[in-house]
């Protein structure tokens, strides 16, 4: 722990370009799906579990709200980061809301799997 | 040249302008949501594994704080929804000056309290 060693800090890496850009890909992804989704509930008026199952029994949607899903979790994590970044200074604290932010949407991505495809 | 200088660093006597309004907006809705994300799983899983379960959720979703919690969400992922259109308009250039992101703000709030008050009234 020498006085001449570089002060390297746990943020500041390269990812900004990358993240800010997957940020806007993902909410493009997810407002197409919310368009897709509402539209069908909008012009299926009465919608029953069967119908609803229905829509979910084809393949395409569920790769379709896969997709969806694994857009709102990058997203959801690019935007907490963020977040957290500017207003949790203390670096012990910041590093434990990162991981359980990690941990709980890695168990959303199983999750989602088992809903999707588990029926 | 020791001219002191005003500094108006305290919060409580700084007026937000409405863009940055909308901005701090965009991240507590942000927040929010993924917060909610556990439950709006819950409730994907059950309106799609049985009927049973399907009724049961329908049941759930009629009772008062259900709804409560239901409309907050709604608000949330909608006025969000409306701040990120208006900040992807941004990163193209559209609505960068002032009075435009002004305007933009006032239309972002406008637009999702009507869509919100559409979807309060189209869910009960």
């Amino acid at each position: 722990m020498g006085a001449a060693m570089v002060n390297r800090v746990v943020t500041g890496a390269h990812y900004g370009l990358r993240d800010w850009l997957l940020q806007r890909i993902t909410a493009v992804v997810m407002f197409a799906y919310g368009v897709f989704l509402l539209g069908y509930v909008l012009l299926h008026p009465g919608l029953d579990y069967n119908a609803w199952t229905g829509l979910f029994s084809s393949q395409v949607v569920r790769a379709f709200s896969l997709l969806f899903l694994l857009a709102v979790y990058f997203h959801a994590w690019i935007g907490v980061r963020d977040v957290v970044m500017d207003y949790v200074k203390p670096a012990g604290i910041r590093l434990t809301i990162y991981v359980l932010v990690v941990l709980a949407l890695l168990l959303y991505v199983i999750w989602s799997v088992i809903i999707l495809w588990g029926i | 040249m020791n001219k002191e200088r005003p500094k108006h660093l305290d919060l409580s006597k700084i007026r937000l302008p409405l863009p940055g309004f909308v901005s701090i907006t965009h991240r507590i809705t942000g927040v929010l949501l993924f917060l909610a994300l556990p439950l709006l799983l819950a409730v994907l899983q059950n309106s799609l594994r049985s009927v049973q379960t399907y009724t049961q959720l329908a049941e759930i979703l009629h009772h008062p704080f259900a709804k409560l919690v239901l409309f907050g969400v709604v608000w949330a992922a909608i006025q969000h929804t409306c701040s990120g259109i208006r900040f992807l308009m941004i990163d193209l250039d559209i609505g960068k000056r002032l009075a435009q992101a002004r305007t933009s703000s006032k239309i972002t709030l406008a637009a999702s309290f009507v869509l919100t008050l559409l979807a309060w009234v189209r869910l009960w």
